[in-house]
């Protein structure tokens, strides 16, 4: 089953299109990253997703169950945990005191016992008990992490979560929603930090003009295109045996060396079988694989044009 | 919902604050009459409490209410419920209180009850303060009547619980107000002002007497109707409508702030 599904969903301001026909399907389980420039229509997706924003056409699904905008809230939210932009937060209660108003404003009760777990789990402990007014940025986004965390869900809709981190703070956070994700939560998280949706994301979409350009996992993103750098003794002569190879691009490196593009179905030992075969010495053979962000430019560039 | 808008409201300056300025008038109202002996009325508009007060303590908490019942009392009901919805917006908490989720029903209703009980609070706080410091000053004698006969202890406190209960229902009915411009405005502030506006376009209105016909649907039209708690016997026609009227006003505002919630698109 999917946790989180949309159908045809679409949001329309006036003559303005934000989201458009959108179908989306994350499995229980997966860490999915939603990727997109800003303005792509990401948080409006996600304020459909969490009944917030009522679609214009279309429909979101959370856990099977429809996501409705009305007089009484969608009861499949108590097993859902967001962070939807910034973390919104009462600056004169304490972070303990956040928490605990959050929990007891509504959804499940058993909330409650598990405040200290968030706070020790995001590294706020410490902090629990000064005002959310003295907290700084990255503090107020910890606690906006434990808030999301607090109901124990079964999936878990993030809107930029290390935002205003540091980088150790962001390194935490990932490695955080790795392990929840490892433990079978689903987590859903936008971002428009490449690399690091790169590093802890099974799947990954992309969001452009309210439309997904592009979806699989980050290796099937970056496949297309993939570069071999070739060090050899002889340049010349390998790059004559190469070029005779079908589905093969050469071009000059740096420093001598070869850059070497591959067609489908190429294996880069099939390359170097080939240049051993024809006594030529090769001493380094490297893939180097477009990072998500230049594959990430040139969707975006594609689909603008 | 409503017991964690109460501890939220208990941790805010403001409350107390708000406590604090109101407390202080029938403190500020009996030393300023102590202070000068020789005057004890007020203006022409203001009611008649203010002749009768150097003779009674059981009067000094209705001249501070009467008092406050102008604009205060207006400002306070409209600066609580004016937050509800749209100082959820401001701090970016209404979002999370959604996907919480609470209700958006849940959500108008608990807001709504917890204003109108901060403000009776308020109301009571002024009375029992009004009472105290008013009997330290005079005493707590038989309370005399605007029809001249006289009232026991028991009796003029009793009544006096009354008509700051009768108070209430009129901020009450200003909070629903309040509580739908809330749904209207990402700003709490805003939402305010409008609010209080109204009350004081209200009475505005009510005293050009060439616009009497539409007097009976203005929402201060009723407010000072406690008064005729203090008559003997108590006249009750009035304060019966004004109950009506404030409980229209209230069901009225409260259902419309339920509607535009339940149908509108949270982007705060």
């Amino acid at each position: 089953m999917n946790a989180l599904a949309t159908h045809g969903l679409s949001k329309s301001y006036g003559d303005q299109t934000v989201v458009a026909e959108l179908d989306l399907a994350v499995p229980k389980g997966t860490l999915y990253g939603f990727l997109g420039p800003n303005g792509a229509g990401k948080t409006t997706t996600i304020r459909m997703l969490l009944g917030l924003v009522k679609p214009s056409a279309g429909r979101a699904e959370l856990l099977g169950q429809d996501v409705n905008v009305g007089a009484s809230a969608p009861g499949v939210l108590d097993k859902v945990g967001a962070l939807i932009e910034e973390p919104g937060l009462w600056p004169y209660l304490s972070g303990r005191s956040n928490l605990l108003c959050m929990a007891r404003s509504g959804g499940k009760d058993e909330r409650l016992g598990r405040i200290d777990e968030v706070l020790e789990l995001v590294g706020l402990s410490c902090a629990a008990s000064k005002r959310v007014k003295a907290y700084s940025q990255g503090m107020r986004q910890r606690l906006g992490i434990a808030l999301a965390l607090l109901g124990s869900p079964e999936v878990l809709v993030l809107d930029e979560p290390t935002n205003g981190l540091d980088p150790p703070g962001m390194r935490e956070i990932r490695g955080l929603l790795r392990r929840l994700s490892d433990d079978g939560v689903t987590v859903f998280v936008s971002s428009h930090l490449l690399f690091e949706v790169e590093a802890m994301c099974d799947r990954v979409g992309v969001l452009a003009g309210g439309r997904l350009i592009a979806e699989g996992t980050p290796s099937e993103l970056r496949a297309p295109g993939e570069h071999l750098r070739i060090e050899v003794d002889d340049a010349a002569r390998a790059g004559g045996v190469l070029a005779a190879l079908r589905g093969v691009e050469v071009e000059a490196g740096d420093e001598g060396s070869l850059r070497v593009t591959l067609g489908d179905g190429l294996d880069p030992s099939e390359v170097n079988r080939k240049l051993v075969e024809a006594g030529i010495a090769v001493r380094a053979l490297v893939p180097e694989r477009r990072s998500l962000e230049e594959v990430f430019m040139a969707l975006i560039e594609g689909s603008n044009s | 919902m409503f017991w964690v808008e109460l501890f939220k409201a208990a941790r805010r300056w403001r409350t107390w604050l708000l406590g604090a300025a109101l407390g202080g008038i029938p403190i500020i109202l009996v030393i300023s009459l102590l202070l000068s002996p020789g005057s004890g009325s007020s203006g022409e508009d203001g009611p008649p409490f203010y002749e009768l007060i150097v003779r009674n303590g059981f009067f000094t908490p209705l001249a501070a209410l009467g008092a406050l019942q102008v604009f205060l009392l207006p400002l306070d009901a409209s600066l609580l419920s004016g937050d509800a919805v749209a100082g959820e917006a401001a701090t970016g908490t209404l979002r999370y209180l959604l996907v919480r989720p609470v209700g958006r029903l849940r959500l108008i209703l608990s807001k709504y009850a917890a204003a109108v009980v901060l403000i009776t609070l308020l109301i009571l706080w002024v009375t029992i303060v009004g009472l105290v410091a008013g009997g330290a000053a005079y005493g707590w004698g038989p309370m005399p009547t605007l029809s001249g006969s006289t009232l026991s202890p028991g009796a003029a406190l009793l009544r006096i619980g009354a008509a700051a209960c009768y108070i209430a229902t009129g901020m009450g009915a200003l909070a629903a107000v309040g509580v739908f411009a809330s749904t209207l405005s990402d700003s709490a502030p805003g939402a305010s002002v409008a609010t209080v506006a109204l009350a004081i376009v209200s009475q505005i209105l009510e005293s050009l007497s060439a616009l009497a016909p539409i007097h009976t649907f203005l929402i201060s039209e009723r407010w000072l109707a406690f008064v005729d708690l203090f008559r003997d016997p108590i006249v009750w026609g009035e304060m019966a409508e004004g109950l009506v009227a404030h409980a229209l006003y209230a069901a009225v505002f409260v259902a419309l702030a339920g509607a535009i919630l339940a149908h509108k698109d949270v982007m705060s």
